[in-house]
């Protein structure tokens, strides 16, 4: 055993490369993205696992699918709305018959510090029907990966590790063990889990119904599933279930709470049914306190047979939206608040995040702007990434952001609507993860809208990692989708172009038909930082 | 013992850097230590803050609670006002006194020191001319390590060593320059305080 020191992040990728695992993939995605560059760090320095970003979470998933199917042991990372783009993979994959163990780690964002939405993934796990941890420090978080591993083997199906922001980017002390060898290779001799035709599918969906119910006996049992003070016969007015998080916070109030309070933790779904039910006989009322969406609040109804005061997020007692925090739990159990200092007399400006300083989104958008003019009608749509900083001011480039690659779709929807000038504009990540196959429909169509790829070459919101492709490779594969050559622009955005860029943008805008516009200028932070590394090597 | 810090600033002053170099330096010590940090889109430009917790016991939460924080050690003015609720009505407040005027309204820099220093255990440190005096304009945020270092219960040994091991790979003149720039901040604090 050793003690280093890890990000929560960085606990599920030593957790998991100790556990044996042959590959690893992913989509950067804040806050899950350091999980994969740990391991991909890990494979320049030792050689193995095989780790690799991929096009978009779907391939990642059916990446490690493949892994899983040939008996060896995979993880698979990404941020919470990258699984609704797994969705389709993951939630079949529960009617598979899993071999080589298959984690999901995934990143939930409540509180919104790097996401669109706060969507809870415990949601997911329990539409697929498996077994989902939900650590609560770094310590367990390396643990539980280790266990995750052997549940997905033991079961026979994939199994989902829950990590929240507060979790994946804190640092703390892990003491970590030996690493385990890999599985060899195998592929199961019997097909039918592996097969989702219809009648193999029914099938398959039968066994998933047994194998619940082993996954709901083992809850019940697990020690990741802690009831604590319920001593039988007596009737405590209050009984808590934490679960993450929501424990800490619990526990940092715990020393200002008078009387012992019986507590249910769950950090293993499916829910603990036996354990709640003993929780609430010996409890008047009950308090659940989760960080993410009610899931267990809302399913203590169906679980309960007494009518019992059941308070959270559902009733007010704790903030429905947002991280929890020490102080929202504080309010929960009825502690008085603590005295604040005077705050300041002035009014504080906010700081919100801006595109860098000489970055290239910055000169595109500029360009976009005059090419469009005060033309109110036109649509400028855009997409998930640095450039989706251009929303706000002083550039106010673009109307819309809704999920990954949804610029293209959303631009050609307008444009078949009616509107004569629709812009879509999108980074060269964004494109490659799902803005491609809305080309694919708008080249089709030879929709009359004008795409603008950012093309900075990197993911560069998530801290620069590599796209899956490079320009050259981008280009290449846009005219092979037979748009008119006429119509596939290039530009590049500096200051010295900016009127020429603009002429261009407003004659492809004009063109009645599909024009694509690729700016082309490397994201500024990578460039700084590639010089500063060819600097260093030039003096070792 | 228990001593929680809340580090402010703006993204790419090395905010989580400062975090970082204190929580070696609690590590050496002997400390148990929890670091929360903000990854992603807050940082390009925008206000960051790290809430670090030191202990010789366990840490629960990874949030410091309202009026909880010992120390809140600001890299902008501006920044040290935004967090004044999550610090104890005894703790200290230090802030470095330049500001990072990226906003198009950013408020008088007199209102907000006045604001800051009408905080109890308040101070400002002009941490850029402590850094050209270290000779490096670099260390500014050593500087601040340096201010903070004598309310925070951890060693100069152990905040020394762990300045070194963080430029031991920038060579020997750079590891100087910033040890420098930590023992003469430090001087400055001791002597502002008497």
């Amino acid at each position: 055993m050793s003690d280093i020191v890890l990000l929560g992040d960085e606990a599920v990728a030593l957790g998991a490369v100790h556990a044996g695992i042959s590959a690893a993939y992913g989509y950067p995605g804040t806050p899950s993205t350091e999980i994969l560059e740990f391991l991909i760090d890990y494979k320049t320095r030792h050689g193995a696992p095989h780790a690799a970003w991929c096009s978009n979470e779907k391939t990642a998933y059916e990446d490690a699918l493949g892994v899983s199917f040939v008996g060896k042991r995979v993880l698979v990372t990404m941020k919470h709305v990258g699984l609704n783009v797994a969705a389709d993979p993951f939630v079949n994959s529960g009617l598979l018959n899993i071999r080589g163990g298959l984690v999901l780690a995934v990143a939930d964002d409540p509180g919104m510090h790097s996401s669109q939405n706060e969507q809870d993934s415990r949601f997911f796990a329990e539409f697929a029907k498996i077994i989902c941890l939900e650590p609560r420090n770094q310590q367990e978080t390396y643990e539980m990966t280790l266990e995750a591993f052997e549940l997905s083997e033991k079961f026979h199906i994939p199994v989902m590790l829950r990590l929240v922001t507060r979790l994946a980017h804190s640092r703390a002390i892990v003491k970590v063990g030996a690493k385990r060898d890999e599985n060899s290779l195998s592929k199961p001799e019997e097909k039918r889990g592996w097969m989702l035709l219809p009648a193999t599918a029914r099938q398959n969906y039968l066994d998933l119904l047994e194998k619940e119910k082993e996954m709901l006996a083992w809850a019940g049992d697990s020690a990741r599933n802690p009831l604590e003070n319920a001593r039988g016969g007596k009737k405590y007015p209050l009984g808590i279930i934490t679960s993450g998080l929501g424990r800490n916070y619990y526990d940092e109030n715990l020393p200002e709470l008078s009387s012992e309070i019986p507590r249910l933790h769950i950090s293993a779904y499916p829910l603990p049914r036996n354990k709640i039910r003993t929780l609430a006989a010996a409890c008047e009322r009950i308090i659940v306190i989760e960080e993410g969406y009610p899931l267990i609040e809302e399913k203590l109804k169906g679980i309960l047979e007494q009518d019992i005061t059941i308070s959270g997020k559902l009733d007010g007692t704790l903030p429905r939206t947002g991280e929890l925090t020490p102080d929202a739990v504080r309010r929960a159990l009825g502690l008085e608040a603590r005295q604040l200092r005077s705050e300041p007399g002035m009014e504080l400006p906010g700081r919100p995040p801006q595109l860098c300083q000489g970055c290239p989104h910055i000169d595109t958008y500029q360009a976009i702007n005059e090419a469009i003019g005060d033309d109110s009608h036109a649509v400028v749509t855009s997409d998930i990434g640095c450039y989706a900083l251009g929303a706000l001011p002083p550039y106010r480039a673009i109307e819309t952001i809704v999920c990954m690659g949804a610029s293209i779709g959303m631009a050609k929807g307008a444009a078949e609507a009616g509107v004569q000038r629709v812009v879509a504009t999108i980074g060269d990540s964004t494109f490659l993860h799902s803005g491609i196959t809305s080309l694919v429909d708008a080249a089709a169509a030879d929709t009359p809208m004008t795409v603008v790829i950012l093309d900075n070459g990197t993911v560069g919101m998530t801290g620069g990692q590599e796209t899956i492709l490079p320009t050259s490779r981008v280009h290449r594969m846009i005219e092979g989708l037979e748009i008119d050559p006429a119509h596939i622009r290039s530009i590049t955005p500096l200051k010295k172009n900016a009127e020429e860029n603009r002429r261009i943008i407003a004659e492809e805008i004009d063109h009645p038909g599909l024009s694509v516009i690729v700016s082309i200028r490397e994201c500024i932070e990578t460039a700084k930082r590639d010089k500063k590394k060819a600097a260093q090597e030039g003096q070792a | 013992m228990k001593y929680d810090i809340i580090l402010a600033g703006v993204g790419g002053q090395g905010t989580l850097s400062v975090a970082a170099i204190i929580a070696s330096a609690a590590l050496k010590q002997g400390l148990t230590v929890r670091q929360s940090e903000i990854h992603g889109m807050s940082q390009r430009g925008g206000a960051v803050v790290s809430h670090l917790r030191l202990s010789d016991g366990p840490i629960d939460s990874d949030l410091i609670p309202l009026a909880g924080g010992d120390l809140l050690l600001s890299m902008e003015p501006l920044e040290a006002l935004r967090h004044i609720s999550y610090l104890s009505p005894s703790g200290s407040l230090i802030s470095a006194a330049e500001g990072v005027e990226n906003i198009p309204v950013y408020p008088g820099m007199d209102k907000i020191r006045e604001e800051i220093l009408s905080q109890p255990g308040a101070r400002i440190v002009d941490a850029r001319s402590i850094a050209r005096e270290s000779g490096s304009l670099k260390a500014v945020n050593i500087v601040m390590i340096g201010a903070a270092s004598e309310s925070i219960p951890i060693s100069r040994e152990n905040f020394i060593a762990a300045i070194d091991e963080r430029f031991r790979s920038k060579g020997e003149k750079v590891q100087e320059a910033n040890r420098r720039a930590f023992e003469l901040s430090l001087a400055e604090a001791c002597g502002a305080g008497s």
